[in-house]
């Protein structure tokens, strides 16, 4: 059977060219860069290296502004608690967009409980985030505003430098999650104001348990784990080298591929949204038409769940997500559709395609192939399906 | 995630469709919640003659409204009124833990037809 992997915001494969700059770290090159002997100075060289093209990918100024975490929700962590515990003095107030990532949310609403204030700003139908809100909300006392640079749900790209001003006129810390975006448009960390960034390297084809976070000199974090003092003493315990080279090694092809690869993807993506658009009635595209991910397709059907298309669709090969509550852990629908306006049955019946280097044409050919007559079955069980759409 | 029993209800769904002329229906559950369904039943000599049900819902939703019209066709009411959540799950070879709650409701469907049937008839006399 044709298997189609069209799920690379939950998890992507290792590209063969990073796996291949990582295998010497495990064998040869495995010295500890805290040693001062040359096994710990060339371990030290390596991920000078891969700091330096993480740097480059975001146009930060030097390597010595990126910091290596375990990941994306480490990273997250990092910032938001690191300002909030540094900044304690100057304010309690925190501003976070409603359709951040989870390890944002839970981040704020955990500092909620610790004496900090936090807003939530809307965002509209688009999923785009009100400028306008945030400027009406932000104070003296907000030491930081976390928004992030795009949504990997419904793939909006949110007006980052815009924000980014506002936050600098104000004097308050920017932090954005730019999991979703890096590797796939362009991000400058200097032009847009950023202060804080996060980034994950499995989201980039790069190996999963490293991330990293981008920390513009002259911010303050208090670190959140303590130890020898490792990464400027923001994140301590042994450098993870394998990862740590490979997260460089998928950040140099990101940047040199990004421009000829996000124009593919645009273009299967765009086909693929039009293809469900006509094919399926009283389909829905989520997410904004235009200011989207190259590689998102996010969209909805009336009267059907989708978690049982998934299933219907694993049937033949193919593999997607869902922001139905049937596919959380938490049994609520996705709280990213939900603060774009959609009731919690809309939002039961998305479905999401996140595509990748290894999608071609024909994949999205194949699916569009399945999908009409995998909706118009489900729909024919459901009792919520008018009899006219039935036939 | 499913069991292979929950797969084959899920692929191959038994009895699936309206009755028009149905003597007792029953519907569940909340399109908020994600799953809602309908089972419609025939009722001769105080036995289940004929089900059906619809169902708007995950695979569990789906696979359990599938089970429990093959287990409750032919029983007499009093029996199908016996049948538990507990034992669609069991004959599907077990759910997922997390459905157990909120996508098994086929049970309570079936009752739900039942007492329908049963008052109409009462109300009938």
């Amino acid at each position: 059977m044709r298997r189609v992997y069209m799920d690379h915001a939950a998890g992507m494969p290792i590209d063969q060219r990073v796996l291949e700059a990582m295998l010497p770290t495990f064998t040869r090159n495995y010295g500890n860069p805290s040693s001062v002997h040359s096994f710990g100075s060339e371990a030290q060289k390596a991920i000078n290296e891969a700091r330096s093209k993480v740097a480059e990918l975001i146009r930060a100024e030097k390597g010595e502004d990126v910091v290596f975490t375990s990941g994306g929700t480490e990273s997250n962590n990092v910032a938001i608690r690191g300002v909030a515990y540094r900044n304690r003095d100057k304010g309690n107030h925190l501003i976070a967009s409603s359709i951040e990532h989870m390890s944002v949310i839970n981040t704020c609403k955990d500092l909620s409980k610790q004496g900090f204030n936090v807003t939530y700003l809307p965002v509209d139908e688009y999923g785009v985030v009100d400028v306008q809100a945030l400027g009406e909300e932000i104070t003296d006392k907000t030491i930081l505003v976390s928004v992030m640079y795009a949504n990997g749900e419904i793939g909006t790209i949110e007006p980052i430098r815009e924000i980014g001003e506002i936050v600098r006129d104000k004097g308050s810390c920017f932090h954005v999650d730019a999991v979703a975006a890096a590797g796939q448009i362009p991000i400058d960390v200097r032009e847009e104001g950023i202060d804080l960034l996060s980034l994950s390297s499995n989201d980039m084809y790069g190996p999963r348990g490293v991330g990293a976070l981008y920390v513009k000199a002259g911010t303050r974090l208090q670190p959140i784990i303590h130890g020898g003092g490792q990464e400027r003493g923001l994140r301590s315990g042994t450098e993870n080298l394998p990862g740590i080279v490979g997260m460089g090694k998928a950040a140099e092809l990101a940047k040199a591929e990004m421009k000829s690869e996000a124009e593919r993807l645009k273009r299967m993506r765009d086909g693929f949204i039009k293809g469900v658009l006509d094919s399926v009635p009283e389909s829905f595209l989520n997410g904004h038409p235009t200011k989207r991910l190259p590689n998102n397709v996010s969209v909805r059907f009336n009267y059907v769940e989708g978690e049982s298309i998934i299933l219907s669709l694993d049937m033949e090969g193919v593999a997607c997500s869902s922001g139905s509550a049937c596919t959380s852990k938490t049994l609520e629908p996705s709280h990213v559709l939900l603060a774009t306006g959609l009731k919690h049955e809309e939002a039961h019946g998305s479905l999401l395609f996140t595509l990748g280097r290894q999608n071609t044409a024909e994949d999205v050919e194949y699916v569009l192939g399945l999908l009409p007559g995998i909706v118009r079955r489900l729909r024919k069980m459901s009792p919520l399906t008018p009899k006219e759409l039935i036939v | 995630m499913y069991s292979e029993r929950v797969m084959d209800h899920f692929r191959n769904p038994r009895n699936m469709g309206e009755i028009q002329d149905a003597d007792g229906v029953g519907t569940v559950g909340n399109p908020v919640c994600g799953d809602l369904m309908t089972i419609y039943i025939k009722v001769k000599d105080d036995r289940i003659d004929d089900i059906k049900f619809k169902t708007f819902g995950c695979g569990a939703a789906i696979a359990t409204s599938s089970m429990i019209t093959e287990l409750a066709k032919g029983k007499t009411l009093e029996d199908a009124m016996k049948i538990t959540r507990a034992d669609v799950a069991e004959s599907l070879g077990g759910l997922p833990p997390i459905k157990m709650h909120c996508s098994n409701l086929a049970a309570d469907g079936l009752h739900e037809a039942i007492k329908e049937y049963r008052k109409r008839k009462g109300t009938e006399k």
